[in-house]
């Protein structure tokens, strides 16, 4: 008699459980997702505002943290540490102001074209406002470095591996994408073996560029050897050890392009394209009028998930160059390593904080000015 | 003679029909695909045969061959595989993983699954308080010295006074595209932002270089590429099956786990291979949170720099082994992997 009493009081609580669990499905199927970010998204982040505004000392049985305001980022900004996230600035010519000139002319057409023209929102506004002033801000530091006697700091360094890097990637992943849709045969070997290098662990390729751009041991010394320039070394050089990272980062990020530039050119209207032939229209014109209105929102969207990813470079500079030489090739996520690592915490929050700041601007503006209107384009 | 030599032109330069190339732009375009063929091959193939000389080999200048113009020996592979410590990281690099992609893609995919198909309403209020308890907490622990259980239990307290009073007669609420917009811009979110705090945590924890830490750090860092991967494959998945199934009787656990799940199973195959591929380049969070115990592959190779100098050979070996796995998966399963990048790109 108690067992069964038992055992239908267990089968009733279980099903109590149950059909509680089931009740709130949704909510205990997205909690672990929720309680994961929290604990190493959101919870970091404020934690790491915190530290990014205040100094942080090793103190007898454990650390101590002081509170000193903006310090952080007023000497990453203007202070003693300015040289390294800006760069010294060099003396500007005629060329440099026009250049400024021509940016900050470009910005206010924008701005003026969107008061004029559509129905002005505050958030619209707003957000392009600080749109155009970070704009005009990266386009101001990286012009006052590059000019003569500047020097570039790790800012304009992440900026360029962002902006060359990418762009250089789209250009050729297109172009090899364009070639292999021309290729009817072997296309699928050409599919496979371009998509190989974006697998391939990063400081596994900065390690296979040193070694192949040696100077000596290398397989192209002999060339070089030829051409006389023994002496010569690029890992010395600003400009060529730039390159070189550049050279990695786009060897493994050109095959991201490709194969989805190539799915998207598959796709593309065959019909359109094969009338278009017939009537006579040239490559360029097909691709023009046909492919690229075709490709466009899917273009913007991989140069936007690019752009994510970029922001966040460091294993490539970190071996294949160390940042150098001086900081010459140092990127902002380094940057913040170095300065972990030199026990100035504050100092690194403060510059993973500008990091966040620019990557979030630059992005979210590219996907509401680039990526919403290839799409609008689309439909 | 240019009479004589006018078709042969134009046979060059002209397709044969509407749908082939001319030979002559079949050439260049061949010509520049092998170009970049051997662009890619070269690095790869340069690794592989250094692995495979010795200290002579590599120091006396480029030998380009094998067995041609220099003779390969085991020599590096014996040395770093069998008497240095390249197994550890090894394991390491594989348990965490393994273990960091099941955990996301599982956690994941029930997230992505439940933003497709169940409402969500979360209260503006709600949030906006939860941060701002939070921001109490950290500040009034890292300034005023107060120890963190008493901070947090008097927040938790507030919290859930404040939920079933104040914030259920506000209005403003979040929805699914809400939460999936915050889980997905995580991504975001540069990882050298968040990773001092969470040193400090696992420094707390005595879990700094541990696999586990990696395991769940890597988890949060790939959590947002599934659910942006896997909500696109539930939301392609007809409904009626599930409903049907959802009149039976099934629970939405079952519902998903017997039907959702292995209508996804490509999708689920290609998000996890992405995933796995991601975890197992990682470099920047193991190179903060592990040390000697837990250290993988990537902080391995290069640390090697630092200890010994550039041994090309035996950073070759290295190399080959870290990079082998992954270059075979990305060949063989090529169309999984590339269909997960395509639903996120495609889709966006």
């Amino acid at each position: 008699m108690t067992a069964a009493a038992d055992t239908t009081e267990q089968t009733a609580d279980r099903h109590g459980w149950a059909e509680w669990a089931d009740r709130h499905s949704g909510r205990i199927m997205v909690l672990p997702a929720v309680i994961v970010l929290l604990c190493f998204a959101i919870f970091p982040l404020i934690v790491s505002a915190y530290l990014s505004l205040s100094r942080f000392a090793l103190a007898p049985g454990g650390f101590r943290l002081k509170f000193v305001g903006l310090l952080n980022f007023r000497k990453l900004l203007v202070g003693s540490q300015q040289y390294h996230l800006l760069g010294n600035f060099g003396a500007f010519g005629l060329v440099h102001w026009a250049m400024l000139a021509v940016a900050a002319g470009g910005l206010l057409f924008l701005l003026g074209r969107y008061f004029l023209s559509g129905r002005p929102t505050i958030a619209g506004t707003l957000g392009r406002l600080l749109a155009a002033a970070v704009a005009m801000g990266l386009v101001l530091v990286a012009v006052a470095t590059f000019a003569p006697g500047g020097v570039p700091g790790t800012l304009v360094n992440t900026l360029l591996y962002v902006a060359v890097g990418v762009a250089v990637q789209f250009a050729l992943g297109l172009g090899l994408a364009l070639l292999c849709g021309q290729a009817t045969a072997g296309r699928n070997v050409f599919r496979v073996l371009f998509f190989v290098p974006l697998m391939v662990t990063p400081v596994g390729i900065a390690y296979t560029f040193r070694m192949l751009a040696d100077m000596q041991k290398g397989p192209f010394a002999p060339l070089l050897r030829a051409f006389g320039a023994t002496e010569w070394s690029w890992a010395t050089e600003a400009w060529s050890a730039r390159l070189m990272v550049l050279v990695g980062d786009t060897w493994q990020w050109t095959p991201f392009m490709f194969i989805v530039l190539l799915a998207a050119i598959e796709n593309q209207p065959r019909d359109q394209v094969e009338a278009a032939r017939l009537d006579g229209a040239s490559g360029f014109q097909i691709f023009r009028d046909i492919t690229w209105p075709a490709i466009a929102p899917i273009a913007a969207t991989v140069v936007l998930i690019r752009l994510i990813e970029a922001f966040k470079i460091i294993d490539l500079p970190n071996v294949l160059t160390g940042g150098g030489p001086g900081l010459a090739t140092e990127s902002m996520t380094l940057h913040s390593f170095i300065a972990w690592r030199t026990q100035d915490l504050g100092g690194s929050a403060a510059v993973g904080y500008m990091l966040l700041f620019i990557s979030t601007v630059v992005c979210v503006s590219f996907f509401n000015f680039v990526v919403r209107p290839a799409r609008r384009f689309e439909a | 003679m240019s009479g004589r030599a006018r078709p042969l032109l134009r046979r060059l330069f002209e397709p044969a029909s509407i749908d082939s190339q001319a030979p002559a732009a079949r050439v260049v375009t061949y010509g520049l695909l092998i170009l970049w063929s051997l662009i890619v091959l070269v690095p790869l193939y340069w690794v592989l045969i250094t692995s495979f000389k010795g200290p002579g080999e590599v120091d006396n200048g480029p030998f380009y061959i094998p067995f041609v113009d220099f003779t390969p020996s085991l020599e590096a592979w014996n040395f770093m595989l069998l008497e240095n410590n390249t197994l550890g990281p090894y394991l390491n690099s594989v348990v965490v993983a393994l273990a960091s992609t099941m955990l996301a893609v599982l956690i994941g995919a029930l997230a992505a699954y439940a933003l497709v198909r169940i409402r969500f309403q979360v209260k503006l209020a709600a949030v906006a308080l939860f941060l701002v308890l939070l921001i109490a907490v950290i500040v009034a622990v890292a300034a005023f010295g107060i120890t963190w259980e008493l901070a947090a239990s008097i927040a938790l307290a507030l919290f859930v006074v404040a939920l079933f009073t104040l914030v259920g007669r506000t209005k403003l609420a979040l929805g699914n595209s809400d939460i999936e917009f915050w889980i997905i811009s995580n991504r975001i979110m540069p990882p050298v932002v968040a990773v001092l705090p969470i040193y400090v945590m696992f420094q707390h924890l005595h879990l700094l270089d541990t696999q586990a830490a990696l395991i769940a750090t890597y988890t949060a860092v790939n959590l947002p590429i599934v659910v942006w991967l896997t909500r696109d494959f539930f939301a392609g998945i007809p409904l009626d099956l599930e409903e049907s199934a959802e009149i039976d009787g099934a629970s939405k656990f079952r519902v998903f786990f017997t039907i959702a799940l292995p209508l996804v199973r490509s999708g689920l195959v290609a998000t996890f291979l992405l995933v796995l591929i991601l975890a197992w380049n990682e470099y920047l969070l193991a190179l903060f949170l592990s040390n000697a115990n837990a250290q993988t592959m990537p902080v391995l190779v290069s640390a090697q720099n630092t200890t010994r100098g550039p041994q090309w050979w035996n950073m070759s070996v290295l190399i080959v082994v870290m990079i082998a796995p992954v270059v075979v998966i990305s060949t063989i399963l090529q169309k999984h992997i590339a269909r997960g990048l395509l639903v996120g790109a495609v889709k966006g």
